[in-house]
């Protein structure tokens, strides 16, 4: 099983994919851990997030099978 | 409810009349109506054309929520929200909230709550393409209230 990330708009074109597979591994228990796991650093000042498509926080719980989107702030309207 | 995302143009006044001719209109005593449309300028700057970008399936779950939520709160109101997406081009609709009442106060204002509720909440980003070729995306909208 694995954890499925999504990323869109000026985040997406920035790292250059759509998204990544993560192994669901130990010390992964929340979407912070998950951003560290990836990218090596902390997460960016205004990122958003969600997890399986509901809006989501940083210290949100993240388990196996779950969709985690991240992306800047929303500008539809 | 219907929330409704559209890739190409659409008449926001050909939606709002469809669904009069479905709604008990001698029960709504009052629509309160907002649209939304793609200006040509932004920042002091020309813009020429659009993208919205957005997440499909979040897109659609975020307007459903946000209509619901809106109806809990305001329980007599019949809303209707359309957005845009994809390519678009100035003077076209970006988005049509339409919300009816029996009274004047509960259409306003929830009318307002779910613009600005979409305008934080739901999951899309515009990217501008400039007169000189060159595209940006929005950092963020311009202050609701």
């Amino acid at each position: 099983m694995t954890i499925n990330v999504q990323y869109f708009a000026r985040l997406r074109e920035d790292l250059g994919r759509d998204g990544d597979q993560v192994a669901a591994t130990e010390g992964i228990d929340t979407v912070a851990d998950l951003w560290r796991h990836l990218h090596r650093e902390a997460p960016p000042p205004r990122l958003m997030v969600a997890v399986n498509q509901s809006h989501a926080r940083l210290d949100s719980a993240i388990a196996d099978g779950d969709e985690v989107a991240f992306f800047p702030p929303v500008t539809g309207g | 409810m219907a929330v409704r995302l559209f890739s190409e143009p659409f008449d926001p006044w050909s939606l709002v009349r469809e669904r009069e001719q479905e709604l008990p209109m001698e029960k709504l005593g009052a629509a309160s109506v907002f649209v939304g449309r793609m200006r040509d300028f932004n920042d002091a700057q020309d813009i020429r054309g659009m993208f919205l970008e957005h997440y499909p399936g979040m897109t659609e779950r975020e307007l459903e929520r946000i209509v619901a939520e809106a109806e809990f709160r305001w329980p007599s109101i019949t809303c209707e929200v359309a957005h845009r997406v994809g390519s678009i081009d100035p003077a076209d609709t970006l988005v049509l909230v339409a919300v009816w009442s029996a009274h004047r106060v509960a259409a306003r204002d929830a009318c307002a709550e779910i613009l600005e509720r979409l305008k934080h909440e739901a999951p899309f980003w515009k990217r501008e393409r400039l007169s000189d070729g060159s595209e940006r995306w929005v950092e963020k909208n311009t202050p609701g209230r």
